[in-house]
């Protein structure tokens, strides 16, 4: 994939792992989540952080991924372990990295330069290297579109509930109301700087009705995908997020009329009754994916 | 001289009358004797079987140096009679004796004590773990040990070739005469069914039992009439450690996965059709199974015939749910399936010969359709191994294993690819239990494989668009994650023979070797 | 590198590797316990000489208390302990040595 198909890939589930457990990352992609996120941050004990940097290395050096996004989640800013996180992630050769508790747009162009020196020290395609940012406070959430845009590496961006709820001092009674604003935030931004948005986390392992409710809700707001801490999470995130058999051959036909008319050198059209341009390809290409994703796909495009 | 696993029959063996096993397909249309006991007859009302120690036991039976002693592990880890028996077998200065076991777990491991002395020179068990799988690797039995399948120890025994002097059945309860019982005590087990061809054919038989019950104590898993003493004792054994809580389905997302693909499979198959019978064992992959068996019949509106083998409590509520029509039952392993035998009358017990016995009028297992197994090891000719660790030491049991693979129309195996840095398939397993003529599938957490001899299976999983590979790509991908493995080495004395239920030597095992990083 | 201290990475869990590195003068001196002892033991001997090479480490007493790791978990211990000896934690010459 070049670098545009990288940002815009698939990212419905991304699967946290402590990168310091041999026994969970040989073979995560098992499980089939889209990305795979290996934490050098909550995971990790404050005396085991270099540890997790050697794990973290030879994992992404010698183990095979099959395909999967693997991305790292580095020590925030205030703390004294980022920038060897940085050299680190870049060097094994993962795909990406995500910045824990990032507050600013200054944030990502710190972590940006970080990133350009250690492309260069460890001969790395320049620009290979992606960037996500997880919101975790009120600050941040208001900053949600300049972070979103402070970078051409910016693939997305994250909401953080854990944290997010403590600065909040809610404790997410009333079927989650108090997340409504930053969720909704977080979906603006993300559309308007042209990148994706993903959902918090969800702890509570064995509520999976819960969690799928959730997953719903957020769904239906706009998000591209939602962190995973569990494999048996995955599942049930891709079956809400594919798309009916009635939205597939929509999108069949939209992409096939598009393409046809394209080549009669006609660029705008009616089909059914609606106005169709060039547009509306990149929604019935995404859901083509998403459908091939989910095996539901059987056509040919 | 190869067999038909491809494993060399040493001379020694050979010269002895042992002959290499054939295939699953060798040992038909066959006609014998069976051999008897001795029996001392009781006609006198007023004989007592009661006893008041073991060693009264002992004298009674007419103990001696050389004897064959049996016991049954219905009460798994949590048994105490056979080390009380066999401690007292040493205080009174026995030696030279046999022990002919249905299993070993972790309890009685004083016997590895004995085997050391040589008051225990000679073994044929199924299952064998810790010290005393130990000692018999590191060539400590005067005698080769012979480990046999469940199936293929009944036989032996009809057939003479164990020739038991005195079988020791513990027992939850038992009345003065002898009719003893899995039930009814303060240690409940369910069935005996282990120890009743113990029961019909030894010389002399010895119920131990911690709850005496009023005579008669029927209905009993053991009848009185084949018992000669009964001994009291204060404990026969751990009711926690023998029937556990009810075995809880697991929640761990990769055996979840190679569940819902055993399932699928079993599915693409003709065989998955209303009535169909079905054998599983304990291992987390296998009682999940539960899970997905339970959505696919209720999706076709059908149910299982019947099933058989080690019963708990997910298996049970299948049937309670109408999706199962009977359960045969060879041994429980929790208590829901311990209160369940007896109570419902769908749920029965099934003696071992009637379950596995390849040379009787016709087991259970003869009509299995499905049979779900777990591997130690795979190798890419579907040979395998459930009994040798990846030291080489003896840790494992052939089970039904062999038994229920030979027999039914399909057999799965369900296992992780790798287990920490053991691959599961490999190139060539340790020791051959189950040939891989008996073996149809294996579905592990990175894929299928079928064995090539089933063309048809191969057809049908096609059909239903179920992807699978080559076992040779599996094992591959086995040896990209750990490494390509160096062959565990042996020294040349062979300690075990791993027979063949029909009395042919599957393989051999012989005495590990201390590992030598010079050579 | 020089081992100027004894230092440990790793832990005793399933799968993982813990690797102990303490001053020696006799070259690279291995104690290795593992359960896959037979089918590994000159992988993880291997792996060891080779990563000490590659830090260049000329001599230590190394012991390597495994629980069946795969070769990178070994790797990553080992080089995670013999920085530790050194005191270093960042700036590391990742990837230095390697094909």
């Amino acid at each position: 994939m070049n670098i545009a198909e990288r940002k815009n890939r698939l990212r419905r589930t991304m699967m946290f792992l402590s990168a310091q457990r041999p026994n969970l990352i040989k073979d995560p992609y098992l499980f089939a989540p889209d990305s795979l996120i290996f934490d050098l941050e909550d995971a990790v004990a404050e005396n085991q952080k270099d540890a997790a940097r050697f794990s973290l290395y030879h994992a992404i050096k010698n183990l095979d991924y099959h395909g999967i996004e693997r991305l790292v989640r580095i020590n925030a800013l205030d703390t004294p372990h980022w920038a060897e996180d940085v050299r680190v992630s870049v060097a094994s050769g993962i795909d990406g990295i995500r910045i824990a508790k990032c507050e600013t747009a200054q944030d990502v162009r710190v972590i940006e330069q970080a990133v350009i020196s250690a492309e260069q020290e460890f001969s790395r395609e320049p620009g290979s290297v992606l960037l996500m940012a997880a919101l975790e406070s009120p600050l941040a959430v208001l900053n949600a579109y300049e972070i979103s845009k402070a970078s051409p590496r910016m693939f997305g961006i994250a909401l953080s509930g854990g944290d997010f709820r403590r600065c909040l001092r809610t404790t997410g009674a009333g079927g989650g109301v108090d997340m409504f604003t930053a969720r909704g935030l977080m979906v603006l931004s993300a559309r308007a700087a042209g990148i994706q948005c993903f959902d918090t986390v969800y702890t509570k392992l064995d509520d999976l009705e819960g969690f799928e409710k959730e997953t719903r809700l957020i769904k239906d707001m706009g998000f591209d995908g939602k962190s995973i801490v569990n494999a048996r999470q995955i599942k049930i995130v891709h079956d809400i997020f594919a798309p009916s058999k009635a939205e597939i051959a929509e999108a069949e036909r939209v992409v096939m009329a598009i393409r046809e008319n394209a080549e009669k050198g006609i660029g705008i059209f009616q089909l059914d009754g609606k106005m169709l341009d060039i547009a509306f390809m990149e929604g019935a290409e995404r859901t083509i994916a998403l459908a091939k994703a989910s095996g539901l796909y059987k056509g040919g495009l | 001289m190869k067999n038909i696993a491809g494993r060399e029959i040493p001379q020694e063996l050979l010269d002895q009358g042992w002959k290499p096993h054939l295939g699953k397909d060798s040992y038909r249309d066959i006609e014998f004797r069976k051999t008897g006991p001795k029996v001392k007859i009781v006609n006198r009302g007023t004989e007592s079987k009661l006893l008041n120690s073991l060693e009264e036991a002992f004298r009674a039976c007419g103990m001696r140096d050389g004897m064959t002693l049996s016991f049954h592990h219905h009460f798994r880890d949590g048994d105490y009679v056979m080390e009380q028996v066999m401690r007292e077998v040493a205080r009174l200065g026995f030696q030279d004796i046999k022990l002919a076991c249905t299993s070993i777990g972790s309890s009685a491991q004083v016997v590895a004590d004995y085997i050391e002395q040589g008051i225990v020179t000679g073994l044929t068990t199924s299952g064998i773990r810790d010290r005393i799988g130990e000692a018999v690797s590191h060539g400590k039995l005067k005698e080769v040990a012979v480990l046999r399948s469940h199936g293929g120890r009944i036989r032996a025994i009809e057939e003479g070739s164990i020739r038991i002097d005195i079988a020791f059945i513990g027992a939850s309860s038992c009345d003065e005469y002898g009719n003893a019982s899995g039930k009814g005590g303060k240690s409940n087990c369910g069935s005996l069914s282990y120890a009743e061809a113990d029961a019909m054919h030894a010389d002399r038989v010895v119920v131990v039992t911690d709850t005496l019950a009023p005579y008669p104590n029927k209905p009993s898993h053991i009848d009185g009439v084949y018992v000669d003493y009964v001994v009291r004792v204060d404990e026969i054994g751990d009711p926690k450690k023998i029937a556990s809580a009810a075995a809880r389905i697991t929640t761990n997302p990769r055996d979840l996965k190679i569940s819902e693909d055993c399932v699928n499979v079993m599915r693409a198959l003709p065989y998955f059709k209303d009535g169909f019978s079905f054998q599983t064992g304990v291992g987390g992959p296998s009682i999940a199974t539960t899970i997905f068996l339970r959505e696919h019949l209720k999706e076709l509106g059908i149910k299982m015939g019947w099933i058989v083998g080690g019963i708990s409590t997910p298996m049970v509520d299948l049937m309670k749910e109408g999706l199962v029509g009977a359960i045969a039952d060879v041994q429980d392993f929790d208590l829901g399936a311990v209160e369940s035998l007896g109570e419902d009358p769908r749920h029965f017990d099934i003696s071992v010969s009637e379950y596995a016995n390849p040379f009787n009028k016709g087991a259970f297992i003869n009509k299995l359709d499905f049979v779900i197994l777990s591997a130690l090891e795979v190798d890419v000719d579907f040979n395998v191994n459930v009994l040798t660790g990846s030291d080489g030491v003896l840790r494992g049991a052939p089970g039904g294993h062999p038994d229920t693979a030979a027999c039914a129309k399909c057999c799965i195996i369900v296992t992780p690819l790798v287990r920490g840095r053991i691959p599961t398939v490999c190139d060539r397993v340790v020791t051959v239990t189950t040939a891989g003529d008996s073996v149809d599938v294996l579905v592990t957490d990175h894929g299928i494989a079928v064995n090539p001899a089933r063309q048809d299976l191969i057809a049908h999983l096609d059909a239903a668009g179920i992807h699978h590979v080559d076992i040779a790509a599996l094992r591959d991908m086995a040896y990209a994650i750990v490494g390509q493995p160096d062959d565990i080495r042996f020294e040349e004395r062979v300690v075990a023979v791993v027979e063949a239920r029909d009395g042919t030597v599957m393989d051999v095992v012989r005495q590990a070797k201390p590992f030598d990083i010079n050579e | 590198m020089i081992i100027n201290k004894t230092s440990m990475a790793g832990t005793l869990e399933s799968s993982d590797v813990l690797v102990t590195v303490a001053p020696g003068n006799q070259g690279i001196q291995l104690q290795v316990t593992s359960p896959v002892i037979q089918q590994f033991g000159r992988a993880i001997h291997r792996t060891v000489l080779d990563t000490m090479a590659r830090l260049g480490v000329e001599h230590a007493r190394v012991t390597v208390a495994d629980q069946g790791a795969l070769d990178c978990t070994l790797k990553a211990r080992l080089e995670c302990a013999v920085y530790r000896a050194n005191g270093v934690t960042e700036n590391i010459p990742w990837g230095k040595g390697e094909q």
